[in-house]
């Protein structure tokens, strides 16, 4: 754009222009246009190492043949070069951006997405798009494969299930949780413990849904004793905290062999059943459209108490600490405890996915709870849009989904990779995720200019001199 | 202001001076700097209560140790509920400070942008409310009275403050003024005992300044709060204020009627300059010979 | 409590402290700066033992001993503080500073450290292997001394000295040189350093290097110790953490002390409760300590006190 009008300027501009140019003396190495370019070269560099064979056990392998690679390291570079040079020159390239075909479409595009959102929002059209959604999701699993049906419940409904949870965490309360899964776990040995298939035995035996509110209470109780002492600091702290924390009931698990069985983990957790009285049933390991029916009636129910929840006093509060802690405390917000009712509750939901999954599995052992899950399940919280719980659920299914699909092309082991880089490209270029919630991005835009914080991560206000 | 008799009869009442805060021998360090040395003030009940005082004496810093914010090293402040218990307030979290009942504005402002105007005020007034998550989640009849509650509250401060047409907007998109009295709605929604003000008509227009006034008086004496107000206006502070306290240096160097306080030395140097205040008190003396 | 035993574990843990040291000075010195976790941090450590391995695998000395060990170790040093302080560099161009740009919220900050931290990590298993392996010997490792019974080796010896002529050398340059001026400028009041003329980002980005270097340089005595891979940072970084804030977050000196601590506690709960349980006591340190004295033994210093 600025091209085209300096094209039009008149010449003594122009002329200016060069000398303020010499100037400031930028030579070209220093220039805007040519960092950009070794950027880019670089990026293209990176993206044959990552797509590059796996390693072998000489070390230098991969590296080798990632970099020796000719056709593969040129077509990246390639690529690299050319985005740069339409970044670069787009102008000429595409002519006036403002002008062009593709910018026109869309323009209209977002203009008629934008008619639609407040048609969606509408109560009448609203609740019957949303039973239909229920419905088709109901139906989804009676159309799909066998393979399909176990990804449903195993990969997505169970982390739709945690990110739901781990939304009210970061999403609302502004804290960063790297512990979520140490919850998860508590919740699955709670599962083996509580039906007495851990080395010690429990007083009495539960069945799998009794073993629920028993998980969500000890949940509760762990995360409010770590929680209370860590809230008052500064909020970061927390996150080092809860990664602590995982990791010590991580290395409990494994090692406290007397308790917990170590690596090699306990098995047959019974499935869940249900008994009325005059109806009874009984979940087994065959018919997967149970499970997923059961976790949806969970979720669902976990969705409608927590949007309750957000859209009271206490949502309120949520934000209000998020922008400005100081001036919540001062209006008789107690900070501390919304934080800690927003951990506590993230913490207990995560203990019922752990209970949901030890009796789906019927297996518990710590290598379903390594650090990398609680990274992952926020890597899918900020990718959907936290704060946002349709956002949430949506970005989980798909980045659960993703890694299926490409199975055959991407090798698993670097699934980790891209996450990580999906973690760093979601907070410098969308921060607000795929489907934002509102709140957040109005703050995520007062942050910006400077109002606001958008999380809770100050330390809670009084107390302390100097 | 519609009710003269009330302003009255609030004044009468502050004659027999009741004081509702009381700072003594408060003394505020930070490392080596001395922010408060040793501050004594009286707010009575029903009374508004100026603090003035050049840039940097140490008026926010009152405050926010008023508040909790800061914890002085040394001295007492101490609060008497309208109820006749008293409580200590240095020391105390800044939630508790405001659950006792003071309430306060920032000098420069901190509303909650994000919301809007309404959920600004509620967030306040639901500060009181009792009503705890597991009602809420299971939407039981006392949150949703609650609720209900809140909203009406949040309304007719909002009328009150006279921003009864603007529940809906944002509040980061409000005029400054506007976000001046949203400010003080939101205080008021905790049904504070006392109120603090903190140069509330910063940055306003001369109108704005009028009806803040007025705002002011208003809150006095029909919601029967007292006010500790920090302002730089002086039109305004001896428009409004019953009594006033001068800040210098972290120290009280004058305290009394506005009149009073506008004749006293101490205070015409501090804000004029020594030599100045010497001019200024001679020429004063001639006249008065 | 066995006395011999005491001081065989004494030994190895105050080795290892000066290690946690030197990385914690890392994550202080960020800090102080940026007022954020930098997770990354452990990364760099990581990167910087991957480049002496590789140095090493490709020189592959045969029995090196007297000034040739001497030189290698050096080189070892120059490879793996440049591999880090290139790592550190690029970290803060692509992970933070695009977020500072805007404005971002720290929980974004983190977010994108941890997403950097865990790119970094996987793809050095992708690239050199998820195998453990020892970098090639660049000494004989025998005993130099004993202490009450306890041998002190070569490397135990290196780690320690390095450690202590980086951490003086650190000291000096925060503190005596006008570079260091501006890191502590920046520390205490960022907005008004800017305005006296100070380029808050060169300050970050020197501050970044300086870590970097640091932490490769521990990398590349981190892995002569034990081995290299790519996951074999986490534990260092989040002990080293621990330690930061055990001395006060933001407090160079602070840092060195909790280092030397946390490496003491490690070594004698690995002597005390069995090695697999080593971790479990930093971050119980950790956590018992920000319960009782956020602010550390020395509080905090270099960054913003209120």
């Amino acid at each position: 754009m600025s091209s085209v009008t300096t094209k039009t300027r008149e010449p003594e501009a122009s002329f200016s222009a060069t000398s303020l140019a010499k100037l400031r003396h930028k030579p070209w190495y220093k220039s805007d246009a040519f960092r950009r370019l070794v950027m880019c070269v670089l990026l293209g560099v990176l993206f044959t190492i990552m797509t590059g064979e796996q390693a072998g056990d000489d070390v230098f392998y991969s590296l080798n043949d990632s970099l020796t690679n000719w056709p593969w390291l040129g077509t990246w570079v390639a690529v690299a070069v050319g985005i740069w040079a339409l970044i670069t020159f787009h102008s000429y390239l595409l002519g006036n951006p403002a002008l062009s075909p593709v910018h026109k479409v869309i323009k209209d595009a977002t203009a008629e997405v934008k008619k639609v959102t407040p048609v969606l929002g509408r109560r009448e059209v609203k609740w019957p798009l949303i039973i239909a959604l229920v419905v088709v999701l109901a139906l989804l699993p009676t159309w799909v494969s066998g393979f399909w049906n176990q990804v449903m419940v195993n990969e997505i409904a169970v982390y739709v299930l945690l990110a739901i949870g781990l939304n009210v965490v970061v999403g609302w309360a502004g804290l960063l949780d790297l512990g979520f899964i140490a919850f998860f776990a508590i919740g699955a040995y709670s599962a083996a413990y509580w039906t007495g298939k851990l080395p010690v035995s429990p007083p009495v035996e539960l069945t799998p849904f009794l073993v629920i509110p028993v998980a969500v209470l000890t949940c509760l109780v762990a995360g409010v004793l770590l929680g209370a002492p860590t809230l008052r600091l500064r909020g970061d702290y927390l996150a080092i905290v809860t990664l602590g924390f995982h990791e010590i009931i991580y290395l409990l698990a494994t090692n406290a062999d007397e308790f917990t069985n170590g690596p090699a983990g306990v098995q047959g957790v019974p499935h869940p059943t249900l008994d009325l009285g005059f109806w009874s049933y009984e979940w087994t390991t065959t018919d997967l459209e149970q499970y997923w029916w059961m976790i949806m009636v969970i979720a669902g129910i976990l969705i409608f108490l927590f949007l309750r929840l957000e859209h009271s006093k206490v949502g309120r509060a949520w934000t209000a600490i998020r922008e400005d802690e100081v001036a919540a405390a001062a209006n008789g917000v107690n900070t501390v405890k919304y934080k800690l009712m927003a951990f506590a509750i993230g913490a207990s939901t995560s203990g019922i996915a752990g209970v949901v999954m030890a009796s789906k599995v019927q297996f518990v052992s710590p290598a379903s709870f390594e650090l990398m899950f609680s990274v992952l399940v926020l890597a899918y919280v900020i990718f959907g849009g936290m704060g946002s719980i349709w956002g949430v659920m949506l970005g989980t299914a798909f980045l659960a989904w993703l890694p299926q699909i490409l199975k055959d092309y991407v090798d698993e082991q670097d699934r980790h990779m891209y996450l990580g880089a999906i973690l760093v490209i979601m907070m410098i270029f969308r921060p607000q995720g795929l489907i934002p919630s509102r709140r957040r991005k109005r703050e995520l835009n007062l942050a910006k200019e400077g109002l606001g914080d958008a999380d809770a991560m100050t330390e809670p206000v009084g107390g302390r001199v100097s | 202001m519609s009710n003269n008799t009330v302003i009255k009869q609030r004044s009468a009442e502050s004659d027999t001076a009741t004081p509702v805060i009381a700072v003594r021998g408060v003394t505020l360090r930070f490392g080596g700097l001395v922010c408060l040395s040793d501050v004594e003030l009286t707010l009575n009940r029903g009374e508004i209560l100026a603090v003035i005082g050049p840039n940097g004496a140490g008026k926010t810093s009152l405050f926010n140790s008023l508040t909790g914010v800061y914890v002085p090293q040394e001295g007492s402040i101490t609060l008497n509920s309208a109820n006749g218990s008293t409580h200590a307030l240095l020391g105390q979290k800044t939630h508790v400070v405001n659950k006792l009942g003071l309430a306060r504005t920032f000098q420069n402002i901190r509303l909650f942008g994000a919301l809007t105007a309404l959920e600004n005020v509620k967030i306040a007034a639901e500060t009181r409310q009792r009503t705890g998550p597991v009602s809420i989640m299971l939407g039981l009849p006392n949150a949703r009275r609650a609720e209900r509650a809140s909203d009406r509250r949040a309304h007719n401060l909002m009328e009150f403050v006279g921003l009864g047409d603007k529940i809906n907007e944002l509040a980061s998109s409000l005029s400054y003024g506007d976000q001046r009295r949203l400010e003080i709605a939101r205080a008021l929604a905790t049904d504070p005992q006392v109120l603090l003000l903190d140069e509330p008509a910063a940055g306003t227009n001369p109108t704005e300044k009028l009806e803040l006034a007025e705002l002011i008086r208003h809150i006095n004496a029909e919601l029967g709060i007292s006010v500790l107000l920090i302002e730089h206006d002086m039109r305004l502070v001896m428009s409004v204020a019953h009594r006033v306290t001068v800040l210098n240096f972290g120290k009280v160097i004058a305290s009394g009627t506005t009149a009073e306080v506008q004749r006293d030395p101490a205070v015409v140097e501090a804000y004029l300059g020594a030599e100045m205040a010497a001019e200024m008190l001679d020429a004063q003396a001639q006249e008065e010979e | 409590m066995n006395l011999n035993e005491f001081w065989d574990y004494l030994i190895p843990g105050i080795s290892l402290g000066a290690l946690y040291a030197v990385i914690a000075i890392g994550y202080t010195l960020v800090y102080g700066v940026l007022q954020l976790i930098n997770f990354a941090h452990s990364e760099v450590f990581m990167v910087g033992a991957f480049a002496a391995l590789l140095v090493f695998t490709k020189i592959e000395p045969s029995n090196p001993s007297g000034l040739m060990s001497v030189g290698l170790v050096a080189l070892g040093f120059a490879v793996s503080g440049l591999a880090g302080a290139g790592t550190a560099f690029a970290l803060e161009k692509v992970a933070y500073k695009p977020l500072r740009v805007r404005n971002a919220p720290r929980l974004a900050f983190l977010i994108s450290a941890i997403g950097a931290s865990f790119f970094l990590t996987h793809i050095a298993g992708k690239l050199f292997g998820r195998d453990p392996k020892p970098i090639p010997d660049l000494f004989v490792n025998k005993k130099v001394f004993e202490i009450f019974g306890a041998r002190v080796s070569v490397l135990q010896l290196i780690m320690v000295g390095a450690a202590i002529v980086m951490m003086i050398g650190l000291d000096l340059l925060v503190n005596r040189t006008k570079m260091g001026m501006g890191i502590r400028a920046v520390a205490q009041d960022a907005e008004t350093a800017g305005l006296m003329g100070v380029d808050i980002n060169k300050v970050i980005s020197r501050t970044f290097v300086i870590g970097g270097l640091l932490g490769g340089c521990a990398g590349f005595l981190f892995g002569l110790n034990s081995q290299v891979t790519y996951t074999m940072g986490f534990f260092p970084g989040i002990t080293a953490f621990a330690a930061a804030v055990l001395g006060g977050i933001g407090n160079i000196r602070g840092a060195m002390i909790g280092g030397m601590v946390l490496g003491i506690v490690e070594s004698f709960s690995a002597w005390q409760f069995g090695d697999e349980w080593r971790y479990v006591s930093a971050f119980a340190v950790l956590i018992l300590v920000l319960m009782f004295r956020p602010t550390g033994i020395l509080g905090e210093r270099l960054g913003r006190t209120a």
